[in-house]
């Protein structure tokens, strides 16, 4: 039995940048927690599963929560939320995969709290916003006491809710590359409920058409399936250079089983996995032509 | 160590001394004594919780008190203007769109928050903006039409 009780006592620390955050971090080490929407850190403390003594909130800090393009890259602030996602013009068009993802995210009351960012940091294996910021080839501007570094999103997870920060580091920022024309982006969540919910299987594919049905390039990330989101690249390989068709998008979804390491329901997810990755191919191939 | 923070709710202005590990719901039922926002699952998961903030919905158990700093909260009690309900209010009251009533605050607030940004949602739009809110009585049937009859002018 957990119980929920009042949260326990912390110093709240609120840095008016992300240095100052960063250098709280780093000199008060396994003491302190960054906090952005809260929505998983919160409920975790409640639970008494997180107890930090110092929590560092990065709500006054401003200008952190943006979603722009720039430089032909999409750029994701630390603060944006899921709604900020959801109703953004510039993911509205070519990165309408994100759009998609987060209409399908926990619920509206949470999408207006939680952070994208925060999806990420807390490194859950089925958290919704990291296939398909995989798919799509995002990469991570980390910055620490020791100056900043660039990581692709699928590296920087290591295990189920652990993450590859080090000491004072956080995440300044999310970039994707802009797709290539005719790209097709789906993300398909497998739950039980529509909403407030965790993803049995997530599955996203970003698919890129020559401009006939040659499969130019494709990415295809799976959530749920192993202690971290990960890429499916056998099933990559199966489909890259080659013509689309039913039997081509079929044995890429076998293949891409072979990415799969359940922690729970192997034989099921692992069904799931190849059913869902074929519907997704399917599906980005109708919106890439 | 306490803050002093200052929060709009309702439309009047509250100075407050809040201990960093109040969450806004706790100031909302314990300081102001506004305890139409229920403190259910306390976890973000059923929506008892809800209110406006800055115009959008929140769980307010996962919005610490000192982080609603200088932000308009909007809660049920501010609802009614000078003893006549809200038009979602009396819906709901003529429509049967409650039966134990608990989570009915929340339920009217994610329902208003939809209606100020969007006075003509479709049914699948009402649906989404009030998925984050359990009802274990009414299976939700008349909720939704209490809302359809608000956005149809039957309310």
């Amino acid at each position: 039995m957990i119980f929920i009780r009042r949260l326990p006592q912390f110093d709240y620390v609120a840095p008016r940048t992300l240095w100052e955050a960063s250098s709280v971090l780093a000199e008060r080490k396994s003491e302190a927690v960054l906090m952005a929407g809260g929505t998983d850190l919160l409920p975790k403390m409640k639970k008494r599963e997180a107890t930090p003594r110092y929590l560092v909130s990065l709500k006054n800090v401003p200008g952190l929560a943006y979603i722009k393009e720039d430089k032909g890259a999409l750029k994701i602030g630390p603060m944006a939320t899921i709604h900020d996602v959801e109703s953004s013009p510039v993911i509205a068009g070519k990165y309408a995969i994100l759009r998609d993802t987060s209409l399908v995210f926990a619920s509206a009351q949470i999408r207006n709290l939680a952070t994208v960012t925060g999806n990420l940091c807390n490194a859950a294996p089925s958290a919704d916003m990291a296939s398909p910021l995989i798919a799509l080839g995002a990469t991570l501007s980390l910055s620490g006491p020791q100056g900043g570094r660039t990581i692709p999103l699928e590296k920087f997870f290591t295990g189920p809710f652990t993450n590859s920060l080090g000491e004072g580091e956080l995440v300044a920022e999310i970039q994707a590359p802009q797709p290539q024309p005719h790209t097709g982006g789906v993300y398909i969540k497998h739950s039980i409920r529509n909403a407030m919910d965790h993803a049995i299987v997530g599955v996203a594919v970003v698919l890129t058409l020559d401009g006939s049905d040659v499969c130019k390039d494709v990415r295809i990330a799976l959530g749920a399936c192993a202690p971290t989101p990960v890429r499916a690249a056998e099933a990559e390989k199966a489909l890259k250079g080659n013509k689309l068709t039913k039997a081509a998008i079929d044995k890429a979804a076998k293949a891409a089983v072979s990415a799969a390491q359940p922690r729970s329901d192997p034989e099921y997810k692992r069904e799931m996995v190849q059913v869902l990755t074929a519907r997704a191919l399917n599906q980005a191939w109708q919106i890439a032509r | 160590m306490k803050q002093t923070i200052t929060l709009t709710v309702n439309g009047d202005e509250f100075q407050l001394a809040v201990d960093p590990r109040r969450t806004l719901l706790e100031v909302l039922r314990e300081e102001l004594h506004l305890t139409g926002a229920k403190k259910n699952c306390n976890e973000g998961e059923c929506g008892a919780c809800t209110v406006i903030m800055d115009g959008k919905a929140v769980s307010s158990c996962l919005v610490l008190a000192v982080q609603a700093r200088g932000k308009k909260i909007e809660t049920i009690e501010g609802l009614a203007r000078n003893g006549k309900l809200h038009p979602l209010q009396e819906a709901f009251v003529k429509h049967g769109g409650l039966q134990c009533g608990f989570c009915t605050p929340g339920m009217i607030m994610s329902a208003k928050a939809l209606l100020d940004k969007n006075p003509r949602p479709t049914e699948d739009e009402i649906k989404t903006a009030i998925a984050g809110n359990l009802c274990r009585c009414t299976g939700y049937v008349k909720i939704l039409e209490s809302i359809k009859a608000v956005v149809d002018g039957k309310g």
